[in-house]
């Protein structure tokens, strides 16, 4: 077990920061402890645990900066991982973006550790996978999955006085339910702060319920459709758009956030005026550290407030060149819905498409974030306030800030993972109009 | 590969420039250089096999791994990152009771090893109480004592960091002075020591090295708004700093003045073309959509290849191990029987773990297997898939294909994708004579954007550079293109490929699969090809 405590964790920072010799010495200790379930084909693949802590040092000569890590804490290894960051730091060549080392900063702590959710069993895991293959077997159908649960910490500090420590943990559930005959697939996903919120015996119906009502799908022509997009579906999509408001970026003229003739659209409405999207370390539902990598206090931030664009990312270099402040970059997005679930917006639908889930995102062109990606694991077609059929999958090629402006109707926003996403998200189901299919997939 | 993981390292995430902790310690420049001597890695390796046969195991394999890494990165005048990381330790895989168990340590005592071993042997006791059919390995023949090495000229890891430096800001100067706005660039190097053991009596040492060197360049126009990148026509390669050494011979200029490379980069003279080809796609009309012939380059071709053939012929996908992540396949085990018919005539694809300079190469996969090369598609018909030493039985074989990589000491090895290439044709062509005989078609040079669905019929893909052609000849640059297929269709629709002097090598460095996911780096080679009638659409767009 590799989890210590914030006076162990201390201690260990303390000896390294007083051993160095630089002008100023960062340390970072951070741990973590997990286990993994993965089955497919209704058996058990693979199941693992994994356990490693590490100890990073980050040294400045002036403007040279070194850094190495180690996974041993004894005295000996402690001093060798701070020497050889300064040894590093001696050779590396002067950097002109140097920013010295944070100032002290306070941390208002968040409920990122739930003692039950660190606690899960080997059993726990094994029961997971029971309970997705066992329906499935007796219902003809075919379960892949996987489950992974971890507990971590944090703990920073630098020879100017700053010092946090922090515990988290957390879990993330996917399973995949085919047909036997291929003809068919469903899907379901949960992550959770919480494992006592998790029921996989009640999750897998959802997926066991859309591989069967995915059967025999039929083909629609591509086009603009109004679609109903469950949160999985559009996290992928405002996930991706993050990576254009970064400040740099915008003022450097390569993002869907510049500004024609120079400088960025801060301010601007740029989308319809029911999405804000904000973060907030402290959310009860999608809490993370208070402070970013490079150990900034994070602070509850606005980024589109009613479709206004209120944020961009600061490094620390850009703040300081632009004179900004520069503030924790977001560890969280949490988007405002209503009340409605995805089966409300369903009812109040004329015509139109469920999205289950979107996969494959690919950025096709930055400068409108224009993004590709198919529909996957269960799409129906929508009429009267009805699902009335399965339909074929679709590639999309569509921009999240047009998408986000064809708003017609937000539901209350869920707890998402993502793969490809640095981000914990609360994201609602949307209905949005003109969303653009260009081509129908095979794939089922 | 995880795009988290390469955002982290590149350092164009939204988050700081911390060290991927995946890849293990940082450790000094000099430290690279060394290895763990044979000798010992023996002894440890049979303190595991012993101790795992001695808890009832009836086949063991020990993986230890040394695994260096290094990266440079930087943008225009400064170097952002340099990174070094070593990860030591061992991975002990063991059929027991039927049942594979994996258990790894970067504790190399004799005790730890032996303590690992027996709790790789329990873990798969206790899968085996869920295993409904036991394990069936296919035979591999112990090769005693045997060591392999990539083929390389320059150990990339005994290259000073200030002429790695010093390169790379080169190549940004020459950059900037070609009049980009912005350029990043970017070392990764590779050399990977392996040592691999098993009960069926092999001893294999193996030194693997890979090189990558992307670039980035980006042109602004603040007037209009408008931004374009055009990205390195470089390939990864499984080679050592030669391939840096811009062999005037290695160059090789396409119908319409694009330069692409063979078997060395000329990283400035790409950089300054690319400053001057960003500029130009700021200009270039914009893509009239619709149904074109398409002439692919082999610096583009490489991806679709990996995409719509590499990972829907994985066995592990057809079968449905992938299912909840990557997805299957639509190239099921009824097509193999029924000859479907991938692709026309002119479509030969094979794979390979042998191919000199390609990421693949190695002479011994992570089971011991030695490498080969074999038909996927014969002259257009399916043939076969890639497999593994639990999978041969599937297909009837009486051997793997030696296709099983595990991307640490510490990952259970599993199925890989291997180097997988379209054969050049068999008759004399080059791209010259093929832009002849095309009257209304697209050049595309270079990978962009890509997408598959996840049983890998319909694809999209995007380029670096696009020429039009007309009427036989290339009449200008024009931009904002994409084109979708279905695979077989698309396959089906490849009139001609050139012969073997246009044979180059693409591939990735990062190709991400496996919940863990795991990366591999893979080549894809090709000759320039034509295929008729693709639907091309145009990506731009208005934000109003």
């Amino acid at each position: 077990m590799t989890i210590y405590s914030e006076e162990q964790a201390k201690a260990i920072l303390d000896k390294a920061i007083k051993l160095s010799k630089a002008d100023e010495c960062s340390a970072t200790l951070t741990g973590s402890s997990g286990g993994n379930v993965r089955y497919a084909l209704n058996n058990v693949s693979t199941s693992g645990y994994v356990s490693d802590a590490d100890l990073a040092i980050e040294v400045a000569f002036g403007k040279r900066v070194g850094t190495a890590t180690i996974n041993a804490f004894d005295d000996k290894s402690i001093e060798a991982v701070v020497r050889r960051a300064e040894e590093l730091a001696k050779l590396a060549p002067e950097n002109p973006e140097f920013v010295p080392a944070i100032d002290k900063q306070t941390y208002k702590s968040s409920s990122t550790f739930l003692e039950k959710t660190a606690a899960i069993t080997p059993e726990y895991r094994a029961q997971v996978a029971a309970d997705c293959i066992e329906p499935c077997r007796k219902d003809k159908l075919v379960a892949a999955g996987f489950f992974s649960d971890a507990q971590n910490f944090s703990a920073i500090a630098n020879s100017k006085g700053n010092f946090g420590y922090q515990k988290s943990s957390g879990m993330d559930f996917t399973c995949t339910v085919r047909t036997e005959d291929g003809k068919g697939s469903g899907w379901v996903a949960r992550n959770l702060a919480d494992v006592a919120k998790f029921d996989a015996k009640a999750d897998i119906k959802t997926a066991i319920q859309k591989a069967k009502g995915s059967v025999d799908a039929k083909a629609l022509e591509p086009g603009k459709y109004t679609v109903i997009m469950e949160p999985a579906a559009t996290a992928g999509l405002i996930s991706f758009m993050m990576f254009g408001f970064d400040a740099r970026r915008a003022d450097e003229g390569r993002s869907f956030l510049s500004k024609k003739g120079g400088g960025n659209k801060v301010g601007e409405k740029l989308f319809d005026e029911r999405v804000t999207i904000y973060a907030d370390p402290w959310d009860e539902n999608a809490a993370v550290l208070p402070w970013d990598n490079d150990g900034l206090a994070r602070e509850k931030t606005p980024i589109v407030t009613k479709g206004k664009v209120d944020y961009l990312h600061y490094s620390r270099y850009w703040a300081q060149k632009q004179g900004k402040k520069a503030v924790g970059q977001p560890g969280n997005l949490i988007m405002l819905g209503g009340d409605k679930s995805t089966m409300d917006l369903v009812k109040s639908t004329k015509k139109g498409i469920l999205v289950t889930r979107t996969w494959y995102i690919r950025m096709v062109d930055p400068q409108t974030v224009l993004l590709t990606g198919l529909t996957r694991d269960g799409t129906f077609y929508v009429e009267n306030g009805e699902i009335k059929y399965p339909i074929k999958n679709f590639r999309f090629n569509e921009s999240p800030a047009i998408m986000l402006n064809n708003i017609e109707e937000i539901g209350k926003p869920v707890r998402v993972g993502d793969d490809e996403s640095p981000f914990v998200m609360m994201i609602p189901p949307m209905k949005i109009r003109d969303f653009t299919f260009s081509s129908l997939s095979d794939a089922v | 590969m995880d795009r988290r993981d390469f955002l982290k390292i590149t350092g164009v995430s939204l988050g700081g420039l911390a060290i991927p902790t995946f890849y293990g310690r940082a450790i000094a420049a000099e430290e690279l250089l060394s290895t763990i001597d044979v000798g010992a890695k023996k002894k440890l390796a049979d303190v595991a096999l012993n101790a795992a046969k001695a808890d009832g195991a009836s086949y063991c394999d020990v993986r230890i791994g040394r695994y260096l890494r290094q990266f440079v990165v930087t943008r225009e005048d400064k170097v952002q990152n340099v990174v070094n990381t070593e990860s030591t330790g061992i991975g002990i895989r063991v059929i027991a009771k039927g049942s594979w168990g994996f258990a790894a340590t970067s504790d190399l005592s004799a005790d730890a090893v032996a303590k690992a071993a027996a709790q790789a042997v329990a873990i798969a006791k206790a899968n085996a109480r869920l295993r409904t059919e036991p394990v069936q390995l296919a035979p591999v023949k112990g090769v005693g004592e045997v060591s392999w090495k990539t083929p390389i000229v320059k150990n990339a890891m005994a290259v000073p960091i200030k002429d790695k430096v010093d390169l790379l800001l080169g190549v940004n100067s020459e950059a900037m002075k070609a009049g980009a706005s912005f350029v990043n660039s970017t070392l990764f190097l590779v050399n990977e020591q392996k040592y691999f053991a098993s009960t069926d009596g092999s001893y294999i040492d193996q030194d693997v090295h890979r090189i990558w060197a992307p670039m980035q360049v980006t042109a602004v126009d603040q007037k209009s708004g408008k931004f374009r990148t055009r990205s390195g026509l470089s390939s990864p390669r499984g080679m050592g700093f030669e391939y840096l050494d811009a062999k005037a011979g290695d160059k090789v200029e396409l119908p319409g003045g694009a330069i692409v490379y063979r078997d060395s980069y000329d990283m400035k003279a790409d950089a300054i073309a690319a400053a001057k080809q960003a500029k130009e796609k700021l200009t270039a009309p914009s893509v009239k959509p619709g149904k074109y012939d398409l002439m692919l380059d082999p610096s583009h071709t490489w991806l679709t290849i990996h995409e719509s053939v590499g990972h829907p012929l994985e066995l592990d996908r057809v079968l449905g191990y992938e299912a909840n992540y990557a997805g299957t396949s639509f190239a099921t085990l009824d097509k193999l029987k029924d000859k479907f018919k991938y692709g026309s005539d002119k479509v030969t694809i094979f794979a390979d773990k042998i191919q000199p300079g390609s990421l693949g190469a190695v002479g011994y996969d992570d089971e011991g297997v030695k490498t080969q090369k074999w038909d996927l598609i014969k002259d257009g018909t399916l043939v076969n898939y890639q497999v593994i030493r639990d999978q041969a039985h599937i297909l009837g074989l009486k051997e793997s294909q030696g296709c099983c990589y595990a991307d640490s000491w510490s990952s259970v090895q599993f199925q890989r994708m291997a180097n997988v290439s379209l054969a050049p044709g068999k008759d004399k062509l080059s791209p010259a004579d093929m832009i002849k005989g095309i009257e209304n078609g697209i050049y595309i040079v270079g990978d962009g954007s890509f997408s598959i669905d996840q049983q890998r019929y319909n694809a999209q893909f995007g380029g670096q550079l696009f020429y039009e052609i007309k009427n036989g000849k290339v009449t200008q640059q024009i931009e904002d293109v994409a084109y979708q297929i279905r695979t077989p269709e698309f396959w089906n629709s490849c009139v001609a490929v050139c012969d073997e002097s246009d044979y180059r090598l693409g591939g990735s460095f990062f190709d991400g699969k496996g919940q863990p996911g795991q990366v591999s780096a893979v080549s894809h080679g090709s000759s320039t090809a034509r295929f008729n009638g693709v639907n091309v659409i145009n990506t731009a767009r208005s934000l109003g």
